[in-house]
Parts: C-alpha cells; sequence; structure tokens
C-alpha cells in the first residue's frame, strides 16, 4: 500500500471515531446490552453453584470463558452493524465509493475503527464479567488481552465485510448476524479454548499455542480475503 | 483554475449510446452527447426524464446498462478511477455528515480526495461558499441552503475540470444565489467544463452557453442557450418548469 492509501485509511479512522465520540451511538448500546448479557447470565448460574471444575471453581467460574465471549459476540454486532449505517446519512456511502483510490483503503480504515470500537466494548466487558463472576484476572491479564486482541482482528475484518455487504438490505440487522456468525465459529471456537485454558486452565503452553497459532491463521486469511474483496462489496 | 483536465482530449464528454435501465423501465435510451472541454451546458427536462441517471452514469455512481461514456477520454467504468479524479458531483445527496463541523467534512474529503488542504486553504474554500463563520458548526444544524453550499465546496475540493450539478439552485436564497453564481462563473472562466441539471430554467440558461434538453431518456434539443426559449421544445419546458 502507498502512502496515500495509508493518509485514506487513517482519514477513515479519525472520521468514524470522531463521530462515534460525538454520538456514543454505538457504545452506549454497546455498553447497556453487554452488562444486561452478563448480568443476566450471573443470575441464571449463580454465583455460588458448585462448580465441576478441576481446580474448586464455582459453576459461573469454569463457564466464564464461553460467556465472555458471547456477551461479545453478540454485542459486537451492534457495532459491526452501526459501522456502515452512518454512511447511509446523506448518501455518504455513495460519496465514499465516489472517490478516487483503492477502495481497499476504505475497507482497512473500517477494520481499523471497527477494532477500536471492539477494544473499547472489551474494555468494559472484560472488568463487568471480572467482578459478577468473582474472576482472578490480574496474573492472566497479558495471555487474556492478547487472545482477545487476535479474536478482535478476525471479528473486526469478517464484521467489516458482511457489514457492507448488508448494508443496503432491508433486513439488514437479521442478515449481518446471519452471515457473519457461521464464518466466525473457528475464530469464537479458538477464542474460547484460548480463554478457558487461561483462564481456568494451568497454562498449558502447547495446547494454547495451537489455539492462538488458529486464531493468527484465521486473522491473517480473513484479513486479506476482506480487504481483497472489499473493491466489489462497494459496488452498487 | 483546475487541475487534471486532459489536453490529450478535447471532449470533456462523450457519450455514447447511454442507456440505462432500472428493473423493466428504461431511464435512458441511447443517449448521444459529446460536450467539449470548457463548454457549460445546462441539462433540462421533465422529472423522470433521466438527468440525474446520466450524471450518475457520468460520475461512475452507476454502470449504463447499454452504451459508454468517456470522460476526458476515460472511459467510465474500465478507468472508473481515472474519472472520478476528474468529476466533482453535486448531487441530491449531500455526502455530508451531520456529525462533523464544516471544517471537519471538508477535512475528511481532502483526505480522501488525496488532495493536502491546510486548514487556512479549507477555510478560504469555506469563504468562497460564504460558510467561513459555520466554519465550527456541526452540520446537523445546518440550513439546507448551508448544507448545499457545503456540498458544493465538498464537490470542488480536488479542483475537478468536469464538474456535475443536480439541482445546485435548489434551497438557496437570493444572496446564495449570486454566490453560486459567482463561483459558476470563475470555475468557467477558469477553463472547467459543466453540466447543470435545473428546473429553474432561465437561470441555468443564463448560467452555460448550451442548452440540452432530454425527454423520456432520449435528446430532444440540443443548441445554444440563447435560442432554446425561441425553440418548439421551449414550449414543451413551460410543463417542466
Amino acid at each position: 500500500m502507498s502512502g496515500s492509501e495509508w493518509r485514506r485509511v487513517w482519514t477513515v479512522v479519525w472520521k468514524d471515531t470522531l463521530t462515534e465520540r460525538r454520538t456514543k451511538a454505538a457504545f452506549n448500546a454497546m455498553a447497556f446490552f453487554a452488562g444486561m448479557v452478563l448480568l443476566i447470565f450471573a443470575f441464571a448460574l449463580g454465583p455460588d453453584t458448585p462448580g465441576i471444575g478441576p481446580m474448586g471453581q464455582t459453576l459461573l467460574q469454569y463457564v466464564s470463558p464461553g460467556l465472555l465471549w458471547v456477551a461479545i459476540m453478540l454485542t459486537a454486532v451492534l457495532a459491526l452493524g452501526r459501522s456502515f449505517q452512518i454512511e447511509l446519512e446523506n448518501g455518504a456511502l455513495e460519496g465514499l465509493r465516489l472517490y478516487p483510490g483503492e477502495r481497499r483503503s476504505i475497507g482497512i480504515g473500517k477494520i481499523l475503527s471497527n477494532v477500536l470500537t471492539l477494544a473499547a466494548m472489551e474494555l468494559l466487558v472484560v472488568p463487568i464479567g471480572a467482578v459478577l463472576y468473582n474472576l482472578d484476572l490480574w496474573s492472566k491479564l497479558p495471555a487474556l488481552a492478547g487472545v482477545l486482541f487476535l479474536a478482535t482482528i478476525g471479528l473486526a475484518a469478517v464484521g467489516t465485510f458482511y457489514a457492507a455487504l448488508t448494508v443496503n438490505l432491508r433486513a439488514r440487522e437479521v442478515m449481518l448476524p446471519l452471515l457473519l456468525f457461521p464464518v466466525m465459529v473457528p475464530v469464537i471456537l479458538g477464542a474460547v479454548k484460548a480463554t478457558n485454558l487461561i483462564l481456568n486452565g494451568s497454562l498449558m503452553q502447547d495446547e494454547l499455542g495451537t489455539w492462538v497459532r488458529l486464531l493468527i491463521v484465521f486473522d491473517v486469511v480473513f484479513v486479506t480475503v476482506c480487504t481483497l474483496t472489499f473493491e466489489y462489496v462497494l459496488e452498487e | 483554475m483546475v487541475v487534471g483536465s486532459d489536453m490529450i482530449s478535447p471532449l470533456a464528454i462523450d457519450a455514447r449510446g447511454i442507456g440505462k435501465r432500472f428493473g423493466r423501465s428504461w431511464a435512458l435510451r441511447g443517449l448521444d452527447l459529446t460536450v467539449l472541454a470548457g463548454q457549460s451546458v445546462c441539462l433540462l427536462g421533465p422529472n423522470g426524464s433521466g438527468k440525474t441517471t446520466f450524471l450518475r452514469v457520468l460520475a461512475t455512481a452507476t454502470r449504463p446498462t447499454q452504451g459508454e461514456a468517456f470522460v476526458f477520454g476515460h472511459h467510465s467504468v474500465r478507468d472508473g478511477d481515472e474519472v472520478r479524479r476528474r468529476v466533482g458531483l453535486l448531487s441530491h445527496r449531500t455526502f455530508l455528515y451531520g456529525e462533523l463541523t464544516a471544517l471537519e467534512n471538508l477535512r475528511f474529503a481532502a483526505g480522501m480526495y488525496g488532495v493536502h488542504r491546510d486548514q487556512a486553504s479549507l477555510h478560504r474554500t469555506l469563504t468562497e461558499v460564504g460558510l467561513d463563520y459555520a466554519a465550527h458548526r456541526r452540520v446537523r444544524g445546518f440550513s439546507q441552503g448551508m448544507i448545499q453550499r457545503l456540498a458544493l465546496a465538498r464537490a470542488t475540493l480536488h479542483q475537478p475540470p468536469l464538474l456535475l450539478l443536480d439541482e445546485p439552485y435548489s434551497a438557496l436564497d437570493a444572496t446564495a444565489l449570486q454566490l453560486l453564481d459567482r463561483f459558476l462563473d470563475r470555475f468557467v472562466a477558469g477553463g472547467g467544463t459543466m453540466i447543470v441539471v435545473t428546473h429553474q430554467i432561465e437561470r441555468g440558461l443564463a448560467a452555460c452557453e448550451r442548452a440540452v434538453a432530454i425527454k423520456a431518456g432520449r435528446l430532444v434539443y440540443d443548441g445554444p442557450s440563447d435560442s432554446f426559449l425561441s425553440s418548439p421544445q421551449a414550449a414543451a419546458a413551460g410543463d417542466w418548469a
């Protein structure tokens, strides 16, 4: 990518983050929704229900990796859908199409914007989850942050692609998760397994490494495919 | 002064047999039109005659179903990127972001067009359209006339040699209309080519040297602007205006 393309990437990221900072439309909805999902699980499973884990965890602690990722995935759909809905106002999406230059820079810019939005959401979800599920995260934070980072890149890449693809559909709110979740299965699987090993396991390096490598491979594949095909997604 | 015009092709626009179909209805039916570089054309026609569709084909916003269009020698589909560098489109949709200020909207457009414009230069652009006083106000609170002027500033930010204006006079008050007339006069005097689609026939004819009228997607008049009002087509134009 040339310098001018990276400037366009930065321009898209700047515009999206500025718009979100002013409206907080995606973040407020995400924060509320994520809080509700985590709270419902906490009530449903109970904080003191004895667990089946090998290290004496409660049930809530034992299943917390899966619960955190359910909350993250469901909440992410709100943010990803919103990322292109803001382009519908005043025909801005057509305006984006009419700028000269490689359209992949728009796609990469949107992916980076979504990575930032999802990261902000995860900064909220993980501490809330830690408090509600009584998780001790401090010693595991660097490893957990690494897994969150890798999974967020894959989620943002595929999510941006499908958000652009469905933005002009009347049933876009339904179509986005229907298309997104099946494709995201490898990333969700890798993220849940790796998070489970970090939070509940004994940090078995080999197994954790396998899931992290899977996340990296899918990130590379998803980012490459989504970036290269973004040109066609933006077509009329 | 406009940049990016090609001396290789004296034709700013060369549209050959342009047809555009939406579902089962044709918006354009084999439209041929050539426009010399530096010419100003007033494109007239009743609602649904295909004027906006034609501008969108030239701006690469939509692909023709039939025929092909060249802008400064560049094919609108195959060399879409080259065409987009040379075209500024002011359409019904303003392409502006309501949550950004006027200045931020222009900064975004400059970044996307790949043109380097510093803060002072963007302020000058806003001054040209009479909006410098609103530079730091969010577009969401703008009146329709202010939005129209900002959209014009955005469309011409990369100094395109071809300007496509769809109803540029709508929602403008008398002062803004004078400002727009001066803006377009400067553009044409600087060698720019423009097509103005409007239902304000007399104002459009006064701004352009050539008039083209289309009806049901077909060309029905092509001649000097000052002859249009005395032509048989002008009688029909009474229904359009």
